[in-house]
């Protein structure tokens, strides 16, 4: 065929086009989605509790993964740095995904528990009180904001629809949960949990 | 005049203004973060002016704000031109300017809110991705419904860029952002984990080769040859970049999960077309640059073929540095730090927004009935600012990012690590002041380029532009309209 019948034809070029950038997208997505390599949970890892999934979401809209990744590359600098490498069965129960793209601090996929909760409660108020080189925002506003157990409910709900094997004692429960939990226990909950529950920690 | 016989410029000038507008206030944000980082007291401990909140401001400000207008802005004109119709649907298309002006805001408002998704240029929560879909949606058949009524048969080679532009970012778009609300302000991607992943970066890496390579090549295809008064050096070559350059874009995405638990399948297949990239990459950067072939005298007396000439040489820059980087041993070094940093802004300051600056400097005058802009001069400032500005901000995150990759991998004979993260923190605090600066020279050019624009606009009433007759031109419909 001559490109210039393609040219003449706006039909026929917009058909090639969807067709040209198809098929890369297909290949790579769809197989992936199929594979148990990457949909199913390791060993130890499960669905988060209600005070831990409020805790990953200020995580996200504090937009903390602008500069901390949470995934450790299979180096021997990343592994002696941070833990071990981070597998796709950790991450199933991750929505969204929190990899990160940039590291302005440190990785955090395992900083669970290397920090007393009393650090990283001061550290997250303010950063250079504990580390004077640090030019990381303080939040301190989270230690005022409530975690509203209503919405922990609604999360729950929603994460059930979407396949998350929350139970009805889980949902009903998760109310109670969270009350009277301020946004920074939530969080400091979610960053000791970060790399725990994997079998072979160190 | 009838005014089906004449072209719609009205829409054309309302995004052309906007750009400007949303360079200062995208390049403004990013100046402050720049500065955020050096000290972080700017943060003011209050959450709307927050690093981490501000940063994507930053990106879809730019990107969508400023890039988008610029699109928006020239590809109404361009298909007016080329295609010799006056641009379909009016109303339509009027639609289209405010929607998109009505998204910036909403954006501006929610992010700093900390309302967010969380993955990377596709921040935005689920109300306003519907939102973007309804505007994309009434894009498309703007633009491609001025196409269908085309008076003559040749489909322009900058339109097909355009095409492209608008079908892919509208599939990425929706396929990455399908969600489940919680409440208005609160969603769950469908997708977890490593699919969330290669889903983002899908997208991600595409909005790079969509919105902002493959849409301003379409600017580049117009605005060159008509500034350098010259053809397209090759047809064929516009045939073979576009068509390899679309098709392999798609394949690249899994470049940025180098080494994460992605399958190493996905990661090398991302490798591969990565690398293969670089082909149709240069086969533009080659078509533009070859364009001024007979008139590279033009480049001592026309500052906006500069810009042009610089764009198109930064966009040859990044698209070798691209490639180079997703070899998975250079991106073991490079990746989590300033190095793709730098990198992304050549692209997007070097390339994106010197083609922008270039081809709006080149639109205005048409649109508003006269013969030049207010001041060449200005415009001569304008770009020795913005070509300092880059390069100084380029090359600081560059030697930024090697120091970090080579700080964070070293080791002592005992096989300890040598550095610890702080210390390569303040490794690179020299550079993080030298970026600052190399920003606001960028900055202080768009400041410029306000001033000259506005003594433009408002010195003369803008006048409507009668549609060519196909007929009249002496030129070959391949080697673009005229106006």
């Amino acid at each position: 065929m001559r490109h210039d019948t393609i040219e003449k034809s706006l039909n026929l070029m917009v058909v090639l086009i969807v067709l040209a950038i198809s098929i890369g997208g297909l290949i790579e997505i769809v197989p992936l989605m199929m594979s148990s390599d990457v949909t199913e949970p390791d060993e130890g890892i499960s669905i988060y509790s209600p005070l831990r999934l409020a805790g990953r979401d200020v995580y996200v809209r504090e937009g903390c993964y602008n500069c901390h990744s949470q995934m450790i590359r299979p180096f021997r600098s990343e592994t002696e740095r941070y833990g071990p490498f981070t597998t796709a069965g950790e991450t199933v129960y991750d929505r969204p995904f929190q990899f990160g793209s940039k590291r302005t601090g440190p990785d955090l996929a395992r900083v669970g528990g290397r920090y007393s909760d009393d650090w990283q409660r001061l550290h997250l108020m303010d950063p250079r009180a504990l580390v004077p080189e640090s030019n990381m925002p303080g939040y301190p506003w989270l230690a005022d904001n409530a975690v509203d157990p209503e919405l922990v409910t609604a999360k729950l709900r929603a994460l059930r629809l979407l396949g998350d094997p929350y139970t009805d004692e889980q949902i009903a429960g998760a109310a109670a949960a969270v009350e009277g939990r301020s946004e920074l226990d939530a969080l400091v909950a979610y960053l000791q949990e970060l790399g725990t529950n994997r079998k072979n920690r160190r | 005049m009838d005014t089906a016989a004449s072209y719609n410029d009205k829409v054309v000038r309302q995004f052309s203004i906007m750009v400007v507008i949303w360079g200062i206030v995208g390049m403004l944000v990013g100046v402050l973060i720049a500065a955020q980082l050096i000290w972080p007291q700017l943060n003011f401990d209050l959450p709307f002016l927050t690093y981490s909140r501000l940063r994507p401001l930053h990106t879809n400000a730019v990107i969508f704000a400023f890039g988008g207008s610029a699109l928006f802005a020239t590809s109404y004109y361009v298909v007016q031109r080329t295609c010799h119709v006056r641009l379909a649907f009016d109303k339509l298309a009027a639609f289209t300017f405010w929607g998109w002006q009505l998204i910036i805001v909403l954006a501006a408002v929610t992010l700093p809110l900390g309302i967010t998704q969380s993955k990377e240029y596709a921040e935005l929560e689920w109300p306003i991705d519907l939102l973007i879909t309804v505007v994309w949606v009434a894009y498309a058949i703007v633009f491609f419904a001025t196409i269908a009524k085309r008076r003559i048969k040749h489909i322009y080679v900058a339109n097909w860029f355009y095409g492209a532009f608008i079908i892919t970012v509208a599939v990425l778009h929706i396929f990455n952002n399908l969600a489940i609300p919680v409440t208005l302000t609160k969603s769950y991607s469908i997708y977890t984990g490593v699919v969330d992943a290669m889903m983002q970066w899908w997208y991600g890496h595409n909005a790079v080769g969509f919105f902002l390579t493959a849409g301003f090549l379409g600017m580049m295809y117009y605005f060159v040859p008509k500034q350098a008064g010259r053809p397209v050096y090759s047809y064929r070559l516009s045939v073979v970049h576009f068509w390899s350059l679309i098709a392999v874009y798609m394949w690249a995405g899994p470049h940025h999960l180098h080494y994460t638990s992605l399958p190493d399948w996905a990661q090398t297949l991302g490798m591969v077309f990565s690398i293969i990239l670089l082909a149709p990459s240069w086969g533009g950067m080659i078509n533009g640059m070859m364009t001024l072939s007979g008139a590279w005298h033009k480049l001592r007396s026309d500052p906006i073929l500069k810009f042009m000439i610089v764009a198109l040489s930064f966009y040859g820059m990044s698209t070798f540095e691209g490639p180079m980087m997703s070899i998975k041993t250079v991106n073991a070094l490079s990746h989590y730090t300033n190095w793709t940093i730098g990198h992304v802004h050549s692209g997007a300051l070097g390339w994106v927004a010197m083609m922008t600056i270039g081809s709006i400097y080149s639109l205005l005058p048409r649109l508003y009935n006269r013969e030049g802009m207010y001041s060449t001069k200005l415009i001569d400032v304008h770009f020795w600012t913005s070509t300092i500005g880059v390069v100084l901000y380029a090359v600081s995150m560059w030697i930024a990012g090697v120091t970090e990759g080579l700080m964070w991998r070293a080791v002592n004979s005992d096989g300890t690590l040598t550095y610890s993260f702080v210390e390569s923190l303040k490794a690179v605090e020299p550079y993080h002041y030298l970026r600052l600066l190399g920003g606001l020279i960028f900055f202080s050019g768009m400041i410029i380029m306000a001033y000259n624009v506005w003594k433009t606009v408002i010195a003369q009433k803008p006048a409507d532009v009668a549609v060519m007759n196909p007929d009249d031109m002496s030129t070959d419909s391949k080697d673009g309209g005229d106006d």
